[in-house]
């Protein structure tokens, strides 16, 4: 019988130069792995790979070298440890994403909180052609959001309160735009310099800025044969429901214009922004 | 405004960072709770990071001063061990 390669690749064995065999890639969400995850993946690597795995450049795992009829016993040896092949080709790949807030003091949303939902709605989803999320914390950009068709970020909406600041002019060095200016016992912020990085909140000894958590959203990020950035097309989006809202929209648009093997970007390109950002401000205000 | 009386000084503006937050780290360490520490930092990325950095690790700033050379100094309370 031939070889479906196609639907290998799908459920996630990348084949390889080396004939028969392939390179397993498993479902990672966010970079993240428990121990348990990690012992049966080195388990399977000795006993059915050649001993080791590869991290991908997306936070996957692989496990190269697995021959073709071990297929099947790899995926329930796996199933043990709660491990499961991923997927290649034209779907949602793995969700990426940095620590985010619940370990990283810069994190200013919970990002594999956020990545875990995007990998329940969407991951595996059939589109045109393959589809990325990632998810980043903050400004650093850690996870480098704008490399994917949909790239979130952590932001934070400020606002100074008079009464409890000691002027002691920290946040003003620590505003790296230059937004904040003290002045004769007062402070400005500058709105069109504010980048919702959130310094400010995370270095004001008095809790005198308060932020609001919110999401900035890229659209169209490839990085691979083109190489574009995503672009931001909405303001800060405040609740989850406004952001899935908001992804819900963005997916669908792919999937109703894109060409077969047509990334995102090219598909924005030849459709017109202005309609992906009449979709998008739609969801935007629900 | 300056209701404080500095208890100590440390000079910070000969090491780059990450050791320009260890050396006012040590120079903390040396002080009594409620005592006053002085750091004497670089414009740029310690006067950014510094200050956070001790507000994480719970102490209680007081003042930025900027010394118009440069440098700036932190006044920060020490509240914890």
């Amino acid at each position: 019988m031939a070889v479906d390669y196609g639907a290998l690749k799908k459920g996630g064995f990348m084949r390889q130069k080396q004939k028969n065999n392939f390179s397993l890639r498993l479902q990672v969400v966010g970079g993240t792995l428990t121990a348990e995850n990690l012992k049966i993946i080195a388990e399977v690597a000795e006993k059915y790979g050649d001993g080791h795995v590869h991290l991908t450049s997306r936070q996957g795992v692989e496990i190269p070298f697995i021959k073709l009829d071990d297929i099947d016993e790899v995926k329930e040896e796996l199933a043990k440890g709660d491990c499961h092949p991923g997927v290649c080709g034209p779907r949602v790949r793995t969700v990426t994403a940095c620590q985010g807030s619940e370990i990283c003091p810069s994190g200013n949303i919970d990002s594999y909180k956020i990545a875990l939902e995007l990998d329940k709605r969407y991951f595996a989803r059939e589109l045109p052609h393959k589809f990325k999320f990632g998810v980043t914390g903050c400004q650093n950009n850690c996870l480098k959001a704008e490399e994917n068709d949909v790239g979130i970020k952590g932001a934070q909406i400020v606002n100074w309160k008079k009464e409890d600041c000691i002027m002691c002019g920290v946040c003003e060095k620590a505003c790296r735009e230059g937004a904040i200016t003290i002045q004769n016992g007062n402070i400005t912020l500058d709105e069109q310099k504010c980048n919702n990085c959130g310094r400010c909140v995370k270095s004001c000894p008095t809790d005198a800025w308060e932020g609001t958590p919110g999401f900035m959203v890229s659209f169209g990020g490839t990085f691979g044969n083109h190489i574009s950035e995503g672009k931001s097309l909405l303001p800060v989006i405040t609740s989850e429901e406004q952001l899935y809202r908001v992804t819900d929209a963005a997916i669908q648009f792919f999937d109703d214009y894109a060409n077969p093997g047509e990334r995102f970007k090219f598909t924005i390109d030849r459709v017109g922004v202005d309609k992906l950002e009449k979709v998008l401000k739609e969801a935007y205000n629900g | 405004m300056a209701d404080y009386v500095i208890d100590e000084r440390v000079d910070i503006t000969d090491v780059v960072c990450p050791m320009t937050f260890v050396k006012a780290k040590v120079a903390m360490e040396e002080l009594e709770i409620g005592q006053v520490l002085a750091i004497t930092m670089n414009d740029g990325e310690p006067v950014q990071n510094v200050p956070r950095s001790f507000k994480e690790e719970g102490q209680q700033i007081l003042k930025l001063i900027d010394n118009e050379n440069g440098t700036y100094d932190l006044i920060v309370k020490k509240l914890e061990d």
